[in-house]
């Protein structure tokens, strides 16, 4: 059976879903076909995954320096 | 460790604390620490007050361990209290600016059209050893609006589940989606443009835009 086409907006609406595999196998096929034959929608694809990446990266949120030593002595501290 | 075995290890550290040990409390807090410090930086964005609220969320969850039921996560139950400390200072500090989640719920529905088409190539993670990219992704965090930036971080910094993330914030697990899904193209919008030239120096650049 062929695979049903979807629109550019019905890309971009599942495209969060995509990434985290939140989506039926159906819609994940027909995404791939779509992104094989759409550059834009292949670029907020890569940009989206890539934004994923960039803000999962422990560096991001670094803990400043001698923060648990502190947290330690507050809870040495405690009655 | 298996996330029974973790279990496991921490129900047996919570029962020290409530015999009296407290150092079993450190043990059981420390590999949380950086997710309470980014969870408290999320709300408060500066890293000062984020220690602060840490501390006090530490201190609290301490004084509050008796009342932890073991059939929540303890990690999700931490993170509960420190969005609630965090939160609580944000009210007090700002009473006037601060933007109540519940009042957020509009412009969720319908569609999000994304601004730019830039092939935004697949960054080396060596991208982030630069100062001012950390920087440029952490104001991109910090624009983000409270409702969407306390999803993203949940989700995609914490690596929290959707379910998880539900409990915390009070909301749908539906509504988690949503708002990540925002979230995450609206930080694409305001990053992707950065990428182009500034941040990869001395590649050809390439677009890709139809219209």
């Amino acid at each position: 059976m062929a695979t049903i086409e979807i629109s550019c907006v019905e890309v971009w609406r599942q495209i969060s879903d995509y990434l985290d595999d939140e989506i039926s196998p159906e819609m994940r096929e027909r995404m791939e076909a779509h992104f094989k034959a759409c550059a834009h929608c292949t670029a907020v694809l890569d940009g989206t995954r890539n934004v994923v990446e960039l803000v999962g990266d422990g560096r991001v949120f670094q803990m400043p320096d001698g923060f648990s030593k502190r947290l330690y002595k507050k809870l040495q501290k405690l009655p | 460790m298996t996330q029974s075995q973790l279990r496991t290890n921490e129900a047996e550290l919570i029962k020290s604390v409530c015999a009296g040990e407290r150092e079993a409390f450190y043990e059981l807090v420390r590999p949380y620490e950086r997710m309470i410090y980014a969870t408290a930086i999320s709300v408060v964005k500066n890293p000062a007050d984020a220690e602060e609220v840490a501390q006090e969320a530490v201190l609290k969850a301490f004084s509050h361990l008796s009342t932890f039921r073991a059939e929540a996560k303890f990690s999700t139950w931490l993170v509960q209290i420190t969005y609630n400390e965090a939160r609580m200072k944000l009210k007090k500090a700002h009473p006037h600016l601060y933007e109540s989640i519940d009042d957020q719920q509009q412009n969720e529905e319908g569609d999000f059209w994304p601004k730019d088409y830039a092939d935004w190539r697949p960054i080396p993670s060596e991208l982030l050893e630069q100062k001012e990219i950390r920087q440029a992704v952490r104001n991109a965090i910090n624009s983000l609006s409270p409702s969407y930036r306390e999803v993203l971080v949940l989700r995609d910094v914490q690596h929290l589940s959707i379910k998880e993330t539900s409990t915390i914030l009070g909301i749908s697990e539906p509504n988690v989606k949503t708002r990540l899904h925002r979230a995450r193209l609206l930080l694409r919008d305001s990053l992707a443009p950065g990428i182009d030239g500034s941040w990869i120096q001395g590649q050809p650049y390439r677009k890709a835009r139809a219209w």
